[in-house]
């Protein structure tokens, strides 16, 4: 949402409009550097102290057919001087590159919304492969609902790179810098992080770092110069917390919480991990971090990478594996090793549309019964879901000091959605963050024989490293004698052992916070979120209060064990809504759990809910 | 000063579990041969790991006083894999089956060996699977009759040697159980070895496929039908000693020593040829057409998996320094709000 105020006078003879906030969208083909182009707005935006909220939306094909519906890469910002949650629902300016891009984004545009197309992509060839009967530019339509800009692009960009002596394909793939430099001048935004940019991307190829800034340039100008424009743009900084902020993607977040956990409990990263969309960026991130003790093993497959983790963690490293979905799916029969042999360990997931390869560069909360549910025999492991791309790294070692505390493998949940978004986050002090500590047992010599499955308190069991005199043991998937961990196939030991590591598990709710709850402490309404679909639910919630409804919202982090607290607060309402990109998973657990009537709002679309969605179902079940 | 390493037997690698193979099972020699090698090769107990899949040669570890892991059938090779990186400092053995290594872990046993992790990796070969109670596996001969292949088997089968010379491997050598002292000397020469060891033993199943080695294992039969590897020496065999193996172009056959044939025109035996090609045409010898080499086919050194990842450690660590957290959340742009 944004609110204007009086437009004044700008220099270029243009007026200034202040903004509280505005959501962009950068739509082309997938070759047409719509990625970076929205990347670098949004650092540029963040440097220019909004806060910022982003959602990458691109296909699984890496160059699908050039100009095909299917082929469309889009890239969606919101910025704004206010705290915000989510990229935005309507999108207050659309930038076109070519027919398909127009006619897959269009609906989001709102009314009278600014639309900026590349007019020279709209040819007889282009127009047919996006499935329009007629120019949309040339029958008047888009003039009536929209603010339509056409601009010349491309001609406009080979013109400005003109001396730079470029194919024209090589020319070509400067248009999104002309396109950046257009929202550049229109959002009154500084140049000059984007011209460090391709000073240190193009470090080596002089000829195309000068083309690419001019072109940026040449689009700043022909915002400045052109009649099209009435009004430019401007948004004030954010009004966040003191400190130094970085703008992070929840991928980078997660790698460097993974960094700071193993660092904070003195350990070194060990991953073992295979590529798998959305999941990948996280080993690309640790496998540049060496000096830090990392070591990255890109495994042959994702039954070896979570195999890898289990010996790392034997050996006492801080073991982790990434993966999404389908990757779980082949883990999951060492994860129930690795839940037998009570190792410390993180398995990672970065849920994408499923089922099967499903939708692998879209975002789903479907894997959630899954990681609870999902393994042989009685399993239970602790789940923990990040919110946002930030939170990563908070999640990510709160997870770790559950690990070494209790000595058990932790899912954490993160999705597709806040890998790639990105958002601002403050950088803490190194000295706020909290120490994991970790005890091994020293070195036995008086000839007694170790016993591995002695447990303390919590139930856990000693971390016994090789190398420690004394200590030998031997672990393993068949069931074990409670105390020596030797191998027992006695009936009542089988029963205390399945009791006592669920017992384990279910005690991790006395060592994590009380759930807190946004709103009313009883009310008519809850809202119960997880992941990522915070940003929408919260922004929601609070805009319904803002309308008087009774709506409180409260959004787990914990999802196995529950804080204690949760079955109090869900029985302080009389409406339970739960909100999900699934088709009801968390609301399964809580009516299972607490036989609460639960209800839910469930949509697999591949894309995050909209505020309005929310918003309409809270407002129905409040009516 | 120096401290006095105090003198350990086979029994000190031992464990307090009491042994469940079926009596008469080869995997006693096997252990007993391990157990008797330990103590020479300077290694204290707590440094060393086995690690296993599953399958009767998988419950190992348990037998073993040292530090182990029983793993999940056909994933030794990633587990140990894992260890051996985060803990260069320890040795690491696997213990596997035709059936764990070939088939279910097919994939990690080729991954592990090309990637020349140093790990010793000992496959029991049995040619059946014993712990589900006898169906083929990959070794089984064709026409194997077994409870899941009661017509014969029509599963070609694989030699596990080739398998590993074809995955690049740095150390590939042969024996048979009941040969105890060769397999003693191979596990010696396999554990010595840096890099992956792969060893492939020759080992009984009394219930389910008594006598499958029969011929190399029986002591009036073998010496015809096996064939010791000597580095640098002639391939010779037979009771009297008197055939050996010579090349015609390339193809190997059995000729008769004598009558013209002198020792200097057999093959002869180069387990350091950097070309695998000799190592794969010993391993392609099959009884009865050929007799079978034991001993080490194969031992080239090449640097190990994680002795090149960890100098890309220090490497890093020397180029940019010991990483520090405040200089990471750094990375990229950042701007500050008063």
């Amino acid at each position: 949402m944004s609110t204007t105020t009086q437009p004044e006078a700008s220099s270029g003879g243009k007026q200034i409009i202040q903004l509280e906030g505005a959501t962009v969208r950068l739509a082309g083909d997938s070759g047409d550097g719509m990625q970076l182009a929205g990347m670098q707005l949004t650092n540029t935006s963040a440097l220019a102290g909004n806060d910022i909220a982003t959602f990458p939306d691109f296909p699984a094909e890496i160059r699908a057919p050039k100009g095909t519906l299917a082929g469309v890469s889009g890239f969606q910002l919101h910025f704004a001087a206010d705290d915000i949650y989510t990229p935005g629902d309507r999108l207050n300016a659309l930038v076109a590159m070519n027919p398909a891009a127009l006619k897959t984004n269009l609906e989001d545009l709102e009314p009278n919304g600014i639309l900026i197309v590349n007019e020279d992509a709209f040819d007889g060839k282009s127009l047919k492969l996006a499935h329009y009967d007629e120019n949309p530019l040339e029958n008047g339509n888009l003039e009536e609902r929209f603010r339509l800009i056409r601009v010349k692009m491309t001609k406009l960009t080979r013109d400005a790179v003109a001396e730079q002596g470029l194919s024209v394909k090589e020319a070509d793939r400067c248009r999104n810098f002309f396109a950046m430099g257009l929202l550049y001048w229109l959002y009154s935004r500084s140049l000059d992080p984007t011209l460090r940019f391709i000073d240190a991307k193009f470090a080596k190829m002089p000829d195309i770092a000068e083309a690419n800034r001019r072109a940026l340039r040449a689009g700043y100008n022909y915002g400045e110069t052109t009649e099209a424009f009435v009004y430019t743009y401007h948004i004030d900084p954010a009004r966040l917390p003191a400190g130094t902020y970085n703008n992070v993607t929840g991928n980078q977040a997660m790698a460097w919480g993974m960094v700071a956990a193993a660092k904070l409990s003195n350990k070194d990263l060990f991953l073992g991990s295979y590529p798998i969309t959305p999941a990948s960026d996280i080993l690309h991130e640790l496998s540049r971090y060496k000096n830090y003790g990392v070591r990255t093993f890109q495994a042959e497959d994702e039954i070896a990478a979570i195999g890898s983790a289990i010996g790392a963690a034997f050996g006492g490293a801080m073991a982790t594996t990434t993966s999404s979905g389908p990757g779980i799916c082949l883990k999951s029969e060492a994860m129930g090793l690795a839940m037998i042999l009570e190792l410390p360990l993180l398995i990672i997931n970065i849920q994408r549309g499923g089922p099967s390869t499903g939708l692998p560069t879209k975002t789903e909360q479907a894997d959630l019964l899954q990681v609870m549910y999902g393994r042989n025999g009685e399993s239970p492991l602790p789940v923990v879901a990040a919110r946002s791309p930030a939170d990563c790294f908070d999640v990510v070692q709160e997870a770790w000091r559950i690990a070494t505390r209790f000595m058990v493998p932790v899912i954490v949940l993160s999705d597709g959605y806040i890998a790639n978004g990105s958002e601002p986050w403050r950088i803490p002090n190194t000295s706020e963050l909290k120490k994991i500590p970790i005890e091994h047992p020293g070195p036995l010599d008086n000839g007694d024989v170790f016993k591995p499955y002695l447990r303390n308190e919590r139930l856990a069991r000693p971390w016994a490293l090789p190398g420690t005199p004394g200590l030998m043991h031997r672990i393993g998937g068949l069931e074990k004698q409670d105390v020596t961990g030797n191998v027992s196939y006695d009936p009542l030991n089988h029963q205390h052992m399945v009791n006592t590591r669920a017992q384990k598990v279910a005690n991790i709710a006395d060592d994590i916070p009380l759930q807190e709850v946004a709103g009313p402490e009883q009310g008519d309404l809850l809202v119960l979120s997880w992941g990522g679909t915070y940003g929408a639910c919260t922004t929601a919630t609070q805009r319904c209060r803002a309308e008087g409804i009774s709506v409180a919202h409260a959004h787990l982090r914990y999802l196995n064990p529950f804080p204690r607290n949760l079955e109090k607060i869900l029985r302080s309402y009389k409406k339970v809504l739960v909100p999900e990109l699934n088709l009801g998973q968390l609301q399964m657990m809580i009516r299972s759990k607490f036989l609460i009537d639960a209800q839910g709002l469930n949509k697999v679309q591949g894309k995050p809910f909209s505020v309005i969605e929310v918003m309409e179902k809270i407002r129905k079940l409040t009516a | 000063m120096a401290t006095e390493l105090p003198v350990l037997t086979s029994q000190d690698f031992a464990s307090d579990q009491d042994v469940r193979w079926c009596p008469g099972c080869g995997d006693y020699s096997i252990l007993a041969q391990m157990k008797k090698i330990m103590p020479s090769l300077g290694v204290p107990p707590e440094k060393i790991v086995f690690v296993s899949g599953i399958g009767c040669s998988s419950r190992f570890p348990y037998y073993m006083n040292t530090y182990g892991i029983h793993g999940i059938h056909g994933r030794a090779p990633a587990i140990a894999t894992g260890l051996k990186i985060a803990r260069p400092d320890l040795h690491v053995w696997v213990i596997t089956g035709d059936g764990d290594a070939l088939s279910i872990g097919g994939n990690h046993l080729m991954h592990a060996i090309r990637r020349n992790v140093d790990l010793n990796i000992v496959m029991f070969n049995n040619r059946i699977y014993g712990l589900t109670k006898g169906q083929y596996s990959p070794t089984s001969p064709l026409g194997k009759i077994t409870k899941s292949t009661p017509m014969g088997s029509v599963d070609f089968p694989l030699h596990p040697l080739s398998i590993a010379i074809g995955c690049e491997a740095t150390f590939v050598a042969r024996s048979v159980d009941v040969h105890i002292q060769h397999l003693g000397e191979t596990l010696r020469r396999a554990a010595e070895h840096r890099g992956t060891s792969f060893v492939e033993v020759y080992q009984n199943c009394n219930v389910f496929n008594d006598g499958a080695w029969e011929y190399a294992a029986d002591k009036k039969m073998r010496d015809d039908n096996i064939l010791e590897l000597e580095h640098g020496k002639p391939l010779i065999f037979g009771k009297g000693r008197n055939k050996g193996i010579r090349l015609n172009g390339t193809t190997p056959e059995i000729v008769e020593l004598g009558s013209g044939i002198k020792e200097d025109d057999l093959l002869f035996h180069d387990e350091k040829a950097e070309e695998p090609t000799h190592a794969y045409l010993l391993s392609r010898m099959r009884h009865p057409q050929f007799p079978e080499p034991i001993g080490v086919f194969r031992a080239v050194q090449r640097p190990t998996y994680e002795n090149e990842l960890n100098r890309q450690v220090d490497a890093a660590r020397e180029k940019r320094g010991e990483g520090d957290l405040a200089a990471l959340f750094q990375i990229g742009d950042t701007w500050t709000v008063e």
